[in-house]
């Protein structure tokens, strides 16, 4: 096999079309004799439903139906619980999942109560006014360390209680480490992520065709089987009726992944009750409420030195904001448990949360998952560990990394994917070292940092690692084909938004079997194409489905060659595959194209040999036993203004290590958007809700986004660590770009504004101009 | 005719269209939904994301923040229209496809047309003022990096390509 393609920056194969305006998205699938859908929405975020009264809804020319809670009969069900609890000893965990419609109470604001079908949504909307809803208002939980206090009423009010789960996790003796410390510092952190907030919002369209007992749905997701699956055995169909199609995703980051949205729920179910195609588009404004949030958690973290800076333990409890329904288990606090470690030997953890239910929007993972929270914490203590030993900020990471005779490193915890968190390989001090050099790190702190000052400008710099458990299980599939014109199809279970699998999986396929990658057409997210999967998440496409793409051209390859030796009467060995066709080595003109070998691989006459099947394609699946680690470090120099505290970043450096590379082109553009969406998180993008869990900030006019004057040019460089859980050598990378900027910015801010002598200390995040004037002026006063 | 109703006339790429429309619809659901010229898309509905964006009489606009009815007489372009007849591509795209400038290209379609629009003022910008321009694009995917260096390409293009 050749390498022509693996590892190059090969151009996008799905961009022709992106280009030109001629890509399918949700919103584009227009049927004839389609509906539309609105849904009324809670504006309070806790109360009693004491009535809903739809009858002058239901006559409004133009509405074809009006439906509530009751309605949906024996189809209204809490969801499924998305993701188990891992096992865990000792853990809590009370599951409390999302409801199609509002019943008896409503718990968040945006929560719905009912839906409307109309003839246009402009009609459907104007509907929603004529609803009557007649609400108890019950007082809201929105802090969630007031939710845990006898005096708060419960979300749930079966559960009595507030607590969401409850999960205790250790690693040898934190006491001992403490005993034998130099010091412990023990802070505490606050940190906020925000909403994943696609440009595409989401949207369902579902069409029963009654004739055929068939129903399409086309949805936004990330998890396309997983949707048919579920909504098959719902509406009581056979999943060979029910065919889920996720068409191109205008972006996704985690939230397009949850299961099952209230509109996913009712849309199916509406077009069978009507015996029509219905469509709904979420609007930016419900995008705010109605799609899931990540938010915040509050750290009390400590940490135990020795006088060389090596970190003997860390002790962590920690509040974690679950949101109304817990449906995504536990994958964003343990992420932020697990991934607190980062890159570094610490002999003693004791880490305990607990997640707690508000009255505020569902939380599941967005981009991070939680990684964020825990790199922050680590990092901030490592900073906070250096000044008071005086230790360089650096030096300190370096002497506690993972050396890396250590691999594979077992943490001994229990990690999202039910498996003990081991680090399958890493090589982490040269990272530290390019990304200092990138950032000419001595060169700033000794000779330009003087400079800047005396010149009175404030510059600092900043320095974070992390490590992201990537490509979990359990396991993707793809089918590959030859077709008779030569082409080859590529079919798996994954959906994409954006992240390239149309070229990367082309290139995998390109090399096993000697075609150019644009020969390749990819299909992904449509049931119908690929039964099985999982879906996108976790920074897994590429590293799961990308090994069965592998697995399964090999196959082909295997087949294709054979299929020629016997047409030649020669041997496997003296063939070659490229360009398209299968050739004797030496004799150019002898050859065979790959389109005719498909041809013959489906023979009009004789049979086909026992032990052979016809067609040349393979399905191969792919699971591996564990995650695979990728690591990284970022740096940056920033600049703020001390007058307006605006801030500059005047050089930014990631150097990262995800084993193998496919594409390095479109890796990058991984990294440049998550580094993009990290600046968000750490500068502006908080959730502002009142104390009634009504969002403020509901609107892109209020909830900033990074624009391109926010988001500044990007230094990449990286090392290749191969995973050895896969053929491929693959680690996620989907996520890196965006975890550790926080952490990066507390530290270049303080050390800009040179706050420690002024004993202020970063200790939270998003930090947005007044949030530091609020933080910089309490210690002036 | 219902009141409500008014009948407008319009070029859109050059192809003339006469619709009846009802007064509330918006510009970008009647180019989307009554024309079929989906590749213009609508992010937030309220004037920031810019994904919405086309060109009237030559001019960016923001199709979400107008109703059809007042496109009555005037030319509009969208992104269907950019790339000539010939199947090649408009340096614009030609420059997105070379940098790896979009992702999920949901936002795309909006971007190229500001940018066109744009370049074509400004023929020769500094990376700053792209920055500047295309500051009103919201773009989750990319961190924009690589639209800049397109779009700082797609402006050598078109000087190449002018007279
Ligand atoms: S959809 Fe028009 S600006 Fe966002
Ligand atoms: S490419 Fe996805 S929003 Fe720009």
């Amino acid at each position: 096999m050749s390498t022509r393609f693996f590892g190059a920056p090969v151009k996008r194969n799905e961009d022709r079309k992106l280009l030109t305006g001629q890509a399918l998205f949700i919103d584009d699938v227009e049927l004839p004799d389609m509906l539309h859908v609105a849904f009324l929405r809670s504006q309070v975020a806790h109360a009693r439903l004491k009535q809903i009264d739809v009858s002058r809804a239901r006559q409004r020319p133009g509405v074809v139906a009006v439906y509530v809670a009751e309605d949906y009969g024996d189809y209204w069900q809490p969801g499924p619980l998305l993701v188990q609890p891992p096992p865990i000893p000792g853990s809590t965990f009370n599951p409390r999942t999302q409801v199609p419609l509002a019943r008896d109470k409503v718990r968040y604001v945006g929560e719905p109560l009912a839906v409307v079908v109309a003839e246009s949504r402009y009609l459907a909307e104007d509907a929603l006014d004529d609803i009557d809803v007649e609400l108890e208002t019950l007082p809201a939980v929105v802090d969630i360390e007031q939710a845990l206090t006898s005096s708060s009423v419960p979300v749930h009010d079966d559960l009595g209680s507030n607590v969401a789960a409850h999960v205790h996790q250790v690693k040898g003796d934190y006491r001992k480490a403490a005993a034998n410390a130099q010091i412990i510092l023990k802070r505490r952190f606050r940190y906020e992520h925000g909403i994943s907030s696609p440009i595409e919002t989401r949207g369902v369209v579902a069409h029963w065709n009654a004739r055929g007992q068939q129903m399409t749905i086309w949805d936004t997701t990330q998890a396309p089987v997983f949707i048919r699956n579920g909504l098959a055995a719902m509406l009581g169909l056979g999943e060979r009726q029910v065919r889920v199609i996720a068409p191109f995703v205008g972006g996704g980051f985690g939230p397009k992944i949850m299961m099952f949205y209230p509109e996913e729920v009712g849309l199916p179910w509406i077009s069978m009750r009507l015996n029509r195609p219905v469509k709904w588009i979420e609007d930016r404004l419900e995008h705010f409420v109605a799609t899931t949030h990540e938010r915040g958690q509050i750290h009390d973290a400590e940490i135990a030195l020795a006088a060389d800076g090596r970190i003997l333990g860390v002790k962590d409890v920690f509040l974690h904001d679950t949101g109304a329904y817990n449906t995504y288990g536990l994958t964003v606090p343990i992420n932020s448990q697990c991934t607190l470690l980062g890159p570094y030997v610490i002999p003693a953890y004791d880490s305990t949360f607990t997640a707690v239910f508000t009255n505020l929007p569902i939380v599941t993972p967005y981009r991070g998952a939680g990684r964020q929270h825990g790199v922050f914490v680590i990092e901030r203590l490592l900073d906070l560990a250096a000044r008071e030993l005086g230790i360089d900020r650096a030096e300190i990471r370096r002497r506690n990394l993972i050396p890396p005779d250590a691999f594979p490193y077992n943490n001994q915890i229990i990690f999202q994917d039910f498996a003990p968190l081991s680090y399958d390989s890493g090589n982490y001090e040269p990272v530290l070292a390019k990304a200092l050099d990138a950032i000419g790190y001595q060169r700033f702190l000794k000779e330009e940092q003087p400079k800047f000052r005396e010149e009175g400008r404030c510059v600092g710099i900043g320095v974070a690692c992390y490590v992201e458990g990537t490509g979990i299980g359990p396991y993707e599939g793809a089918k590959v084909q030859v077709q008779a014109n030569g082409k080859v199809n590529v079919a798996t279970g994954i959906g994409t938004q954006g992240q390239g699998h149309f070229t990367s999986f082309a290139q995998i396929v390109a090399d096993q079997l000697g075609v150019d990658p644009s020969d390749v057409d990819i299909v992904t997210g449509d049931t119908d194409q690929f039964y099985w999967g999982a879906g996108t998440f976790a920074s897994r496409g590429a590293v799961v489905a990308g090994n069965a793409v592998s697995e399964a051209s090999a196959a082909v390859r295997r087949k294709a060659l054979k299929l020629a030796a016997d047409a030649f009467e020669c041997a496997e060995e003296d063939l070659v595959l490229a360009d398209g066709k299968v050739s004797i080595a030496g004799i150019p003109g002898k050859f065979i194209r790959l389109g005719e070998l498909a041809q013959r691989a489906n023979p009009m006459r004789g049979a086909v040999r026992p032990g052979t099947e016809p067609g040349l394609e393979s399905t191969q699946y792919f699971g591996p036993p564990s995650g695979a680690t990728a690591n990284g470090v970022h740096a940056a120099i920033v600049e703020i203004d001390p007058l307006t505290l605006e801030l500059k970043v005047l050089k930014y450096v990631v150097v990262h290590d995800c084993g193998t590379v496919i594409n390095p082109m479109i890796l990058e553009g991984q990294i440049h958007g998550g580094v993009a969406q990290g600046i968000g998180n750490a500068f502006f993008e908080k959730l502002a809700f009142d104390d009634q869990g009504q969002l403020l900030n509901a609107s892109l006019a209020d909830y900033l986004l990074p624009t391109a004057l926010d988001v500044p040019r990007m230094e990449l460089d990286h090392t290749v660590t191969p995973s050895p859980l896969n053929p491929l050598g693959i680690k996620g990378a989907g996520e890196a770009g965006a975890i550790p900027v926080g952490a990066v910015f507390a530290q270049a801010i303080e050390d800009a504004l040179q706050l420690t002598s002024r004993k202020v200390e970063l200790l939270e995040i998003p930090l947005s101009p007044s949030r530091l004037f609020e933080l910089t002026r309490q210690e002036d006063a | 005719m219902q009141p409500d109703h008014h009948e407008i006339e319009l070029t859109v790429n050059g192809t003339r269209y006469r619709r009846t429309v009802e007064s509330r619809l918006l510009l970008s659901d009647f180019l989307r939904h009554e024309l079929g010229l989906a590749g213009t898309h609508v992010g937030c509905e309220h004037g920031v994301c810019g994904a919405c964006t086309i060109l009237l009489d030559g001019d960016p606009v923001r199709s979400c923040l107008m109703l059809a009815v007042q496109a009555n007489g005037h030319a509009l372009a969208t992104v269907e229209g950019l790339a000539p007849a010939s199947g090649e591509l408009h340096p614009v795209q030609q420059a997105m496809h070379a940098h790896h400038g979009l992702q999920c290209g949901y936002c795309t379609p909006g971007i190229l047309m500001t940018m066109t629009a744009y370049l074509n003022e400004h023929p020769s910008p500094s990376e700053d003022e792209v920055r500047e321009a295309l500051s009103g694009n919201l773009c989750r995917c990319t961190g924009y990096q690589n639209i800049v260096d397109a779009m700082m390409d797609a402006a050598a293009r078109m000087r190449e390509e002018a007279p």
